[in-house]
């Protein structure tokens, strides 16, 4: 039953790429919820955008972050990406999310099997466990293996006008982020209360 | 397992027929507009639970487990809307990370509700041994936290404490004593 995910046909995707790719999608104020580590770092060199949330810590809660933000603002297109060890460490939230079904979340895996940031350890499901499997068992039935790029934009695309929550996994390389975000907890969530619309500034 | 009902504390109020716990939880969390309820469930919070779904104001709802709630909560505060966590002490006792990198230092006026166990009677060893780790950790991240037995001081106190939270930014602990709600007892 379980898939080596070496094998599996998708194309090993750069995650710094697609993020960008992501982010020129977005016209219309969405927000973006980053996990920690490289996926902030890459979110961040993707271009800051005050509708961007940058977690420092509490690894495996991008996607609770997310859910909490669309259920807040159901008029708005909300995306959560997050890492494949941070995703194991909160697997929960996919049936949580699921029950709520909120229409207005994309939730994007990067899968590389590894720890990346902690010096590359692999994770206990690399080579196991499939993350989209694991997806639609937990209830969100519109998860989904990305193939290549050009398949990433595509479901993204989908996603921003679905009626469901969304899953999107990629698989990915073992590049470092490109940036470093800037490490101010405070200004950062003050930043995106602004971006969300819920408060200005002084 | 059974709960001892709602033991009732001599009552200062004429008006009776709100005044339980739960109840007086109820409308509080509503007058101050917090109706995103995530929870993890704990007997003794059964009729507070149960009174949250049946009211249409509040979006209630189960989660997995405690972190992933305090996740929730952040974000719809920072989407511009208001919420409680439920819970019993040892669901808090899986808190400290999340707290001390989410809630704390990014500055969120998490409310939490504690259902408390392992005191008073408590017949479930871990229970007791997980209650002592609860208010160092509330001490050690120098948060606010009351512990709630009279039902005369019940509604104040969850009242200014979730103002205090708001306008202070910063989370706030109501513990919830079994002097409070009568507690679980040892059925078995």
């Amino acid at each position: 039953m379980s898939k080596d995910t070496a094998n599996r046909n998708t194309k090993v995707m750069n995650r710094y790429d697609v993020t960008s790719r992501l982010i020129g999608k977005l016209q219309n104020e969405e927000a973006v919820i980053g996990g920690i580590g490289n996926t902030n770092f890459d979110l961040w060199a993707a271009g800051h955008r005050p509708q961007n949330f940058y977690m420092l810590g509490s690894m495996g809660l991008a996607f609770p972050i997310a859910l909490g933000v669309a259920l807040a603002q159901p008029d708005r297109r909300v995306i959560a990406l997050e890492g494949d060890g941070s995703l194991l460490m909160q697997l929960g939230a996919l049936s949580t999310i699921a029950s709520l079904k909120p229409k207005n979340l994309t939730m994007i895996v990067f899968d590389n099997g590894i720890y990346q940031i902690t010096g590359s350890q692999p994770t206990p499901a690399a080579s196991v466990a499939d993350i989209v499997a694991i997806s639609v068992g937990s209830g969100l039935t519109n998860s989904v293996w990305a193939a290549d790029e050009e398949d990433f934009e595509r479901l993204v695309d989908e996603s921003l006008g679905a009626s469901e929550p969304t899953l999107i996994a990629l698989r990915i390389d073992d590049q470092p982020g490109v940036g470093t975000t800037r490490r101010d907890p405070v200004q950062i969530r003050e930043r995106f209360m602004h971006g969300l619309g819920v408060r200005q500034p002084l | 397992m059974a709960i001892v009902e709602q033991h009732t504390p001599p009552l200062t109020s004429h008006d009776t027929a709100e005044r339980t716990w739960h109840g007086i939880v109820l409308q509080t969390l509503k007058r101050n507009d917090v109706g995103l309820i995530p929870y993890v469930p704990d007997r003794v919070l059964t009729p507070l639970i149960r009174n949250l779904h049946a009211d249409p104001f509040f979006t209630t709802f189960a989660t997995a487990r405690e972190e992933e709630a305090v996740g929730i909560l952040a974000g719809a505060w920072m989407g511009g809307r208001r919420g409680a966590l439920l819970m019993q002490t040892s669901g808090f006792a899986t808190l400290a990370n999340v707290l001390a990198s989410l809630a704390v230092p990014y500055q969120i006026p998490l409310i939490m509700f504690v259902s408390e166990r392992g005191t008073l009677g408590e017949f479930n060893y871990g229970q007791a041994l997980v209650c002592r780790t609860m208010r160092p950790v509330l001490d050690s991240l120098a948060l606010e936290h009351h512990t709630i037995t009279r039902l005369d001081e019940l509604e104040f106190t969850v009242d200014r404490s979730i103002k205090q939270a708001v306008t202070t930014q910063a989370p706030v602990a109501l513990i919830l004593n079994p002097l409070l709600t009568g507690g679980k007892t040892f059925d078995k």
